[in-house]
């Protein structure tokens, strides 16, 4: 059922108390939610940082107020409280077994980290180096497998460079493009990758190959820039998109109401 | 039972399924007792946490079944880690919902479960043996065939049981632990309070009656025996002495050490050097 409350500010009006520009992890902010605009009564699972959190927190509170949100854990807010702060409404339990089961119906869109990450849009986040006996053991598989081929997937890279951007992952955990096709059409019926947000831009699989492309640079970011840290070649056309400018309204839901403690700049620096 | 009995069931070689999630609500006392042992060349399968971790560190696997290891607060399991990377055990990664569906399918008493988690992956990449079942219906879809996955003995912890082999778990997720004894030849549960069985729908609904006493084969009384894992509402992780562990498994001088302070004893030996050791931090 959907939501008949009201939608905080997207016609906010004038500037932010403190008057300050717009910093790089607000943009990233700004990159992160809109992920989620237009997917409706969905689950927006932000896992990759604190920096996909406040985006779809900002999304809930502006242009996606359908959207639902866990503690983390196994409850399901009925509020929207600042990141780190503990939820006070409950309105739902989504322990991990039904949140798997949520993940299968495919009502839900992730955003997770990622170490490595191809211009397909493979992910790992196992390890890195020969899987048998790796040269670092990361997390292991987790659930990117059942992620990328039942609900949307997108990823966060706080640290935009070619260690994390390579030409081939080691470890295929998230499904890519390439490797959704090649295995068939149980694979393919509800793989998606809409976005990687990174702190350099945002860049999506929109091209005929399904290679990744740049969708929007952040402002200050140079098309040289973002070509000398992927680690595979990146066609970036002359005129990209600078990603949009927060609306005064957001500036200060996330400076005052989502991420007063600042954590975002933690993950990217302003 | 004590813990030393329930682990006194468990011989080398088993397969063994620990309940809990990361560093949440896992059944360490019983773990540590397993430490004492000389229990070994085990076929672990959990959501791992410290518990894959000191058995790790101990040379007790001999192979994991797992979609991960963490302790949550601290992303990478160090022990787990280190044994890795020195190729110290053989590893059977599945994916969180392929892990869940082979515990269900041993449960079930069925020999796999079809998934779509996987295709496209390198988990089939990694598990050659891993085989995918084809819909007999219309749509004709390939799915993954994920086997079983059996337990000789499966070791989960909750707030309160019966004597009788009832758990009951009080916190916000039950994890898989009731699937763990359902798929388990044998299962042994650890509490932090035995109570008679007309106090239990007294401290939650009956929704919280998670594990029933016919999948269960022994009940062990140990306060405090999740510790360093968080047993909500019992208490939360110690998130000081997790971070000890792992400063200290970073180290072999310092992992001596940790060994000789907390798992060198029994259980309240470790339960009093824990208190003893937050007692010099403060």
């Amino acid at each position: 059922m959907t939501s008949t409350g009201t939608t905080a500010g997207a016609a906010g009006s004038g500037r932010t108390a403190d008057g300050l520009p717009v910093t790089r992890a607000e943009y990233c902010v700004i990159g992160c939610a809109e992920a989620w605009r237009g997917n409706g009564e969905v689950l927006a699972s932000p896992m990759g940082g604190a920096i996909p959190a406040i985006g779809a927190r900002l999304a809930r509170l502006t242009f996606s107020p359908d959207l639902l949100l866990t503690d983390g854990e196994a409850l399901l807010m009925g509020d929207v409280p600042a990141v780190g702060s503990p939820s006070e409404v409950t309105e739902g339990w989504l322990p991990y077994r039904r949140h798997l089961e949520l993940v299968a119906s495919g009502k839900r869109h992730v955003m997770m980290g990622a170490s490595q990450l191809d211009r397909h849009g493979n992910q790992n986040i196992s390890c890195i180096g020969d899987w048998s006996r790796p040269a670092r053991q990361l997390l292991g598989v987790r659930g990117a497998p059942v992620n990328t081929l039942n609900n949307p997937t997108s990823y966060w890279v706080p640290k935009h460079s070619p260690r994390v951007f390579v030409e081939k992952v080691d470890m295929v955990c998230g499904v890519g493009y390439d490797r959704a096709a090649a295995a068939g059409p149980s694979a393919t019926r509800f793989h998606r990758i809409p976005r990687v947000v990174s702190d350099l831009g945002v860049f999506d699989f929109e091209t005929p190959d399904r290679s990744m492309r740049p969708a929007s640079l952040h402002p200050g970011v140079t098309a040289d820039q973002v070509a000398s840290a992927t680690g595979f070649p990146l066609t970036i056309p002359d005129e990209v998109p600078r990603t949009r400018e927060p609306t005064p309204e957001e500036l200060r839901l996330i400076r005052e109401v989502i991420d007063p403690r600042g954590l975002r700049d933690r993950e990217v620096r302003p | 039972m004590t813990a030393e009995e329930a682990v006194g069931r468990l011989g080398s070689g088993m397969t063994v399924g620990i309940g809990g999630w990361g560093s949440r609500r896992k059944p360490m006392a019983l773990v540590r007792a397993l430490l004492r042992s000389e229990v070994t060349d085990l076929t672990v399968v959990s959501c791992g946490g410290p518990d894959v971790g000191l058995l790790a560190a101990a040379g007790r696997i001999r192979k994991l079944v797992a979609p991960f290891a963490t302790l949550d607060s601290v992303p990478l399991e160090p022990h787990f880690r280190a044994a890795r990377q020195r190729g110290a055990f053989e590893l059977m990664e599945l994916d969180e919902a392929m892990f869940m569906w082979g515990l269900t399918a041993a449960a079930h008493r069925l020999p796999f479960l079809p998934v779509r988690a996987g295709l496209g992956s390198d988990v089939m990449r990694v598990n050659p043996g891993l085989r995918t079942v084809t819909s007999p219906y219309e749509d004709g879809e390939e799915l993954v065939a994920v086997p079983a996955l059996r337990l000789d003995a499966a070791l989960v912890h909750l707030n309160r049981a019966d004597i009788h082999g009832n758990g009951q778990y009080l916190g916000p997720d039950p994890y898989f632990d009731d699937l763990f004894c359902s798929a388990a030849e044998h299962a042994y549960v650890s509490c932090e309070r035995i109570v008679a069985t007309e106090e239990f729908t007294k401290a939650g609904g009956p929704q919280t009656l998670v594990v029933q006493r016919h999948s269960v084969a022994g009940v062990v009384k140990a306060p405090n025996g999740a510790h360093f894992a968080s047993c909500a509402p019992d208490y939360e992780r110690d998130e000081p002495f997790q971070k000890h562990y792992v400063a200290s498994a970073g180290d072999p001088e310092a992992w001596r050490a940790f060994t000789e302070r907390f798992l060198s004893g029994g259980e309240s030996a470790y339960q009093s050097a824990v208190q003893a050791w937050h007692e010099e931090q403060r």
